[in-house]
């Protein structure tokens, strides 16, 4: 037998073209004769538009159109809301260019396509737009609170969704709980910052009507389907590709942006190809965010430390529109009670508009901060009640036998229940604080103290629910000339290593090797049955979705053997590409069986003359193909969940509150997480470390920033601080393997997981260092230097 | 984020450049174009004419002479931090490098490009000042120097007038009994500083502080002399209480406001921070010297 | 929508801009190209020449994803005129392997040690680290110099542990450490 792929550190087959320099990124792709647009975008956080001048634009030599909304005839409109939810009244989703009313800074007012970029750049500059200013408010709270300015004038409280759930009876728990704990927690904007900006080209084909779109995001059948409906045009003349991309971390799934259908629209009206490439002060104005919370969370516990009940209330900024609907706020609310039993909860949010950048999901989605609510609130349950932070916990955990534990009343952000599906909670608890040195780090602590050196610890745990609905689908085919395997999906990868995991699942079933499994994915024209890459789904979904079918194709390919090796299909056995007769050196490549699967007329090569009509092993008494029977070795098959499955995880730090600084140093940080069986370890950990690298950003480095005008005052990478090499620490990461019980491979999602602990234990750390120097509770994360000084009440 | 259109020239001699200079009052130099052509990127620059000085003979040279470190405007950050004589008689130098930006930048980046730009958080304009150092510049009507003193007027703003060209910068050898000291902290390593501090100090044999000169960056709108924490340690003996004492003093000059990356107060905790280390540590290298 | 029927505005070949001439070497092999003074080093390379390898991150000089190789040291092509380069010699990522198939000697410590994932930003850690494999400096491996080689290049996918790593096994491979 060929050695098992599923599990093994297989490297990536995209590497080599990647490392050098090979990768075809939209921008990569040569596209002659191409114009390039550029945006005119709004100044203002809220304004009017009196007029727009774009005459001086439209005479510059190289502008080709300039379009403002009134060139867009049908394009002028309010664009889709992509997840509807009863919750929201009369949702606002703003329209391709601003008509009227602009909604932040940032806008798009006007596009100008010109013979290169530099001269789009030159003509948008010279498009003169008249604004009316109006007042804003920023501040979230202030937001919602009476008077205060609208952003939409259909919203005056500035309230786009108020939606509570309920699971158990919090009202009887709270009644008899003997202790609460109550705290505000924050966590502030961020972006996701890929290092691709985004980007969409088009190029429309006026002899056969077809639209090609090549567009850097995480959803091409999503934007297929909806370039589709809005230019009237029939699915198959629409193609959209995602190439290479670089990045997206949620950025990339949310559609139509506003370009997304200018572009195609420029391609078509102009006849020539157009392509817009973001540039990074577009993507910090233009391209969506998310992360600002405030929840005000209460924790009715038992003397003991058992939390009876939960209550939590919280404000989720929304940005100007609400495109992508409640999503982010729902995965907060339905995550909210972690890893912990508490039966009884309430949780209400109010999704609130305010005139910044729109907020749809950012890798870890509500995550980071829901789990910073309970968890700091954890910690100070802890304290208020002198239990140790870890003790807490462990009296709270989902027990191993509990599994699955359902949260009755909540609905996920796919419409199904919350049921936490397995896990060893306890072990991984255990695990982190064995490797951190958690009993050993009073001592230490307290050395270092003695030095003057402030050391701290902290820990976090989360719960992560993954794999959402609905489906994906698979499309398995053995080519006949190579014997290559080609996979179709309806995915798209931004770096996640899909060709490689999904390359071991197949190879598994068929005996070929990793390299000769060849993904095909992220093109409309070469599979469009699918969702889209995000929410840690695709291993879930997709895998098993491939899983299903690469085993069809596997009793194909054996039943297939069998007839051509004259031998029962028990004694067929697949590996090295070949079908072997077990236990003899007899086989049978699977090109050849995959040409004899076929029935021909022609004969091209060797294999084909098995299966042309006057060959020895073919019929003569009826039609070549059975009225069930398929052509070739190939099969389709799709995977829809019954709901999400839960992956987990806990992290440890230990770190140093530099006391001239006042930087935070990460001396240890332990990760420990289950992601069910995993495909590919060397890739998982990838996936967390990358995580936890965004975590640690969230949590000490990146905000974004608004001044009281609603000016974003580090839309930019010197400002806004992504870490780089040297702000980064070396983490331990260490590996449950619980499986799900909810798909054929055992598996759960793992891409968002490293972000979404990082805050809280980072924060319970630097707290654990500070508190003997009078320092007070941190419950607001990014933690700078500035924010501990204030905090230590010495500013 | 393209740049606007402008015209391209390539100077082949310092007087060529001024007169470009002197024809087009949106001209400006182009020589490393670390910051220039970011800006311009941003469209936040848009000169009408750059005038790129790298191809001056003689203007990328590194002369050390009795006076000091004499550096050439087409001079790279990397050039002059990796340069060993410069080294010898300034170590504050190649201390300070390190803290500018990252090899790539430095790499293309030019020194005395960056003391035009003076930018209120860089490192260079800082170790000029605590030097007492200058720089030359050629004009239509004829040459000048401008020491450091006068040469920072506000962010981004030198007493370099638009029509005269910065042909070199003289960084002076630090005393051979002289002990120096640089510390900056940034959030990033590589980004501007929120604070940087950079000290002489020299010691008689009794370890008592007979001069001690101390300067700053990221706390003003220009890099500045710490002229009160100075006054404290003057005749004072070098140790723990004078150098906490300096630092109180020096967080007395910070008077820059609130920003995205630090408070004004959080400036004026690691100002004084900084400075106690640095005094502290050139302090130590002092006394060494005069042991 | 009938496109068909829309009228074909005329459509200028390209810009205004007035144009220099540029001579340099890149990869070994002598270009010439006539090109606007404002064009970016960073658009010469991916866009004129066709060397696509070389990607742009942010055009301010932060991310050092299009860091490329002027006269033998790191440089970043989008804070660099195509106008300065005239008469240097460039390398791209293009450059560093051997023939078609393989791989240089960091590129294959990148695959070994999975550092790199979306691929974006790679192209110009390889260059930022040929820089310092190619100098005579000794290399200093420990993890803060190693992290200090890569300092100036943002990755937003790996958190860069795999890339001290692949620093690490390069060294390994090519006998420096």
């Amino acid at each position: 037998m060929s050695t098992r792929q599923f599990g093994s550190r297989v490297q990536r087959n995209i590497d080599p073209r990647l490392l050098r320099g090979e990768g075809a990124f939209t921008d990569d792709i040569p596209l002659p004769g191409a114009l390039h647009a550029a945006f005119v975008r709004s100044p203002f956080a809220r304004a009017r538009i009196l007029s727009i001048d774009t005459a001086a634009a439209r005479a510059m030599p190289g502008v080709v159109a300039v379009y403002t909304c009134d060139d867009i005839g049908h394009l002028d409109q309010a664009l889709p809301l992509l997840i509807p939810h009863p919750s929201m009244r009369d949702a606002r989703t703003q329209r391709p260019l601003a008509r009227d009313d602009v909604h932040y800074v940032g806008q798009a007012v006007a596009m100008v396509v010109a013979a290169d970029r530099y001269v789009a750049e030159d003509a948008a500059l010279a498009i003169d737009v008249d604004y009316d200013q109006l007042a804003v408010e920023l501040d979230l709270e202030r937001a919602v609170a009476p008077g205060a300015p609208a952003v939409h004038t259909t919203h005056p409280d500035n309230v786009a969704a108020d939606f509570t759930q309920v699971s158990g009876d919090p009202e009887t728990a709270m009644a008899a709980a003997q202790h609460v704990t109550r705290i505000r927690v924050q966590v502030d904007r961020s972006t996701a910052a890929p290092m691709e900006c985004r980007t969409v080209a088009a190029r429309f084909d006026a002899a056969s009507g077809e639209l090609v779109v090549w567009d850097g995001t995480q959803a091409p059948i999503g934007v297929r389907g909806g370039l589709a409906s809005i230019f009237g045009l029939d699915e198959h003349k629409v193609r959209v590709i995602a190439p290479d991309v670089g990045g997206g971390f949620g950025q990339k799934v949310m559609f139509p942006y506003p370009d997304e259908l200018l572009v195609p629209f420029a391609a078509i009206e102009i006849g020539r190809p157009v392509k817009y490439i973001e540039d990074r002060r577009e993507n910090f104005i233009g391209s969506n965010q998310e992360r600002t919370q405030i929840h005000w969370i209460e924790l009715h516990a038992t003397k003991n430390g058992e939390v009876l009940a939960l209550k939590d209330e919280f404000l989720h900024d929304t940005g100007a529109f609400i495109p992508y609907g409640i999503a982010v706020a729902q995965v907060a609310s339905t995550s909210i009670a972690g890893p912990y039993r508490i039966p009884n909860i309430e949780v209400r949010f109010r999704a609130v508009y305010t005139p910044t950048v729109p907020v749809t999901p950012y890798r870890g989605c509500g995550r980071p901060q829901s789990c910073f609510a309970i968890e700091r609130a954890m910690d100070k349950l802890a304290d208020e009640l002198g239990i140790d932070r870890r003790e807490i916990r462990r009296r709270n955990l989902i027990a191993d036998d509990e599994f699955p534990w359902a949260r009755e009343g909540l609905l996920f952000a796919d419409g199904l229940r919350v049921s936490l599906d397995s896990g060893q909670y306890h072990k991984a608890l255990d695990l982190v604080c064995d490797r951190i040195g958690w009993d050993g780090f009073a001592a230490e602590q307290a050395a270092a103290r003695a030095e003057g050196r402030d050391l701290g610890i902290g820990l976090a745990f989360y719960v992560e629910g993954t794999g959402l609905g609905p489906y994906e689908g698979g499309h398995v085919r053995i080519h006949p000339i190579t014997g290559k395997v080609y996979v179709n999906t309806g995915l798209t990868a931004q770096g996640q290593g899909h060709d490689t995991v999904f390359a071991q699942i197949v190879a598994d079933q068929l005996g070929v090797p990793v390299t000769d499994v060849i993904l095909v994915q992220g093109d409309t024209a070469a599979y469009d049955w699918g969702v889209a890459t995000f929410a840690s789904r695709a291993a879930v979904v997709s895998g098993n979705a491939i899983h299903k079918t690469a085993a069809l194709v596997r009793d194909k390919t054996v039943r297939a053997a069998a007839n051509m090796l004259e031998v029962q299909e028990a004694d067929v056995e697949l590996r090295d590409g070949h079908a072997w007769v077990a236990g003899t050196d007899r086989k049978v490549p699977l090109a050849a069986i995959a040409t004899a699967s076929n029935p021909l007329r022609y004969a091209f090569n060797e294999a084909a003359q098995a299966a042309t009509q006057f060959a020895p092993a073919s019929r003569h008494d009826g039609p070549a193909l059975q009225d069930d029977q398929h052509p070739g070795l190939e099969a389709a098959a799709y995977f829809s969940p019954e709901c999400a499955t839960w992956a987990y995880g806990v992290h440890a730090a230990v770190i140093e509150v530099d006391r001239a600084t006042l930087q935070v140093k990460i001396h240890r940080y332990v990760c420990v997480h289950d992601c069910g069986n995993m495909i590919n370890p060397t890739l998982v950990e990838g996936q967390v470390m990358g995580g936890l690298a965004q975590g640690i950003g969230g949590a000490l480095y990146e905000r974004i920033e608004y001044d009281a005008e609603g000016n974003p005052t580090n839309a930019n990478f010197v400002d806004f601080l992504i870490p780089y090499a040297t702000e980064i620490p070396d983490v331990e990461i260490a590996h449950l393997e619980t499986p799900s019980p909810l798909n054929p491979l055992g598996v759960k999602g793992v891409g968002e997981a490293g972000c979404i602990a990082v805050g809280p234990t980072i924060a319970a750390a630097v707290e654990d260092a500070l508190r003997h120097r009078g320092g007070g509770r941190f419950d607001a994360v990014p933690i700078t230097p500035s924010a501990i000084l204030e905090n230590l009440g010495t500013a | 984020m393209k740049p606007a259109l402008f015209e391209y020239h390539r100077a082949a001699s310092v007087a060529q450049a001024v007169d470009l200079l002197a024809e087009d009052p949106g001209a400006m130099i182009l020589a490393g174009g670390q910051s220039l052509v970011a800006a311009m990127n941003f469209r936040l620059a848009a000169p009408s004419r750059l005038i790129d000085i790298t191809r001056i003979p003689d203007l990328d040279r590194i002369a050390v002479t009795a006076e000091g470190v004499a550096v050439g405007a087409a001079v790279r950050h990397r050039t002059l931090e990796r340069h060993d004589g410069a080294h010898a008689v300034n170590p504050l130098i190649r201390a300070a490098q390190a803290h500018v930006a990252h090899v790539p930048i430095r790499n293309r980046g030019t020194v005395v490009g960056s003391l035009c730009h003076a930018d209120a958080a860089a490192e260079m304009p800082l170790v000029l000042l605590l030097c007492d150092g200058w720089v030359e510049l050629e004009g239509p009507g004829g040459n000048r120097r401008i020491p450091a003193e006068q040469f920072f007027r506000m962010h981004l703003t030198t007493a370099r007038a638009s029509d005269e060209l910065a042909t070199r910068a003289v960084f002076p050898a630090l005393p051979p009994d002289a002990g120096w000291a640089f510390a900056e902290f940034a959030r990033r390593k590589g980004d501007y500083a929120i604070a940087a501090v950079g000290a002489i100090v020299q010691c008689d044999a009794g370890g008592r502080i007979t001069r001690a000169r101390l300067a700053a960056c990221g706390i003003s709108s220009k890099p500045v002399r710490l002229g009160r924490a100075e006054a404290a340690l003057a005749g004072g003996t070098a140790d723990a209480t004078a150098a906490a004492e300096a630092g109180r003093a020096a967080a007395t000059h910070v008077d820059a406001a609130d920003d995205s990356i630090a408070t004004a107060a959080y400036r004026r905790h690691l100002v004084a921070a900084l400075t106690e280390r640095v005094v502290a540590e050139a302090a130590a290298r002092a006394r060494r010297g005069t042991e | 929508m009938n496109a068909r029927a829309l009228p074909r505005p005329q459509i200028p070949v390209n810009s205004a801009d007035p144009r220099h001439a540029v001579t340099l070497t890149v990869n070994g092999v002598e270009v010439s190209r006539e090109v606007s003074p404002r064009m970016l080093l960073s658009d010469f390379i991916r866009h004129e020449l066709g060397l696509t390898g070389t990607h742009v991150g942010c055009e301010h000089g932060v991310c050092g994803a299009c860091t490329v190789l002027i006269d033998g040291v790191s440089a970043r092509s989008c804070l660099t005129l195509a106008v300065q380069a005239d008469g240097a010699e460039l390398r791209t990522v293009e450059a560093l392997a051997d023939g078609d198939a393989g791989l240089s000697v960091l590129q294959q410590a990148f695959a070994e040690s999975h550092a790199l994932q979306c691929g974006y930003c790679t192209p110009g850690f390889l260059m930022a680290l040929t820089e310092h494999f190619e100098s005579g400096d000794p290399l200093d491996l420990s993890d803060e110099g190693i992290r200090e080689m890569i300092a100036g290049n943002l990755c937003r996918c790996t958190g860069y542990a795999n890339i001290v790593v692949a620093v690490r096994r390069a060294a390994e491979l090519s006998g420096r450490s």
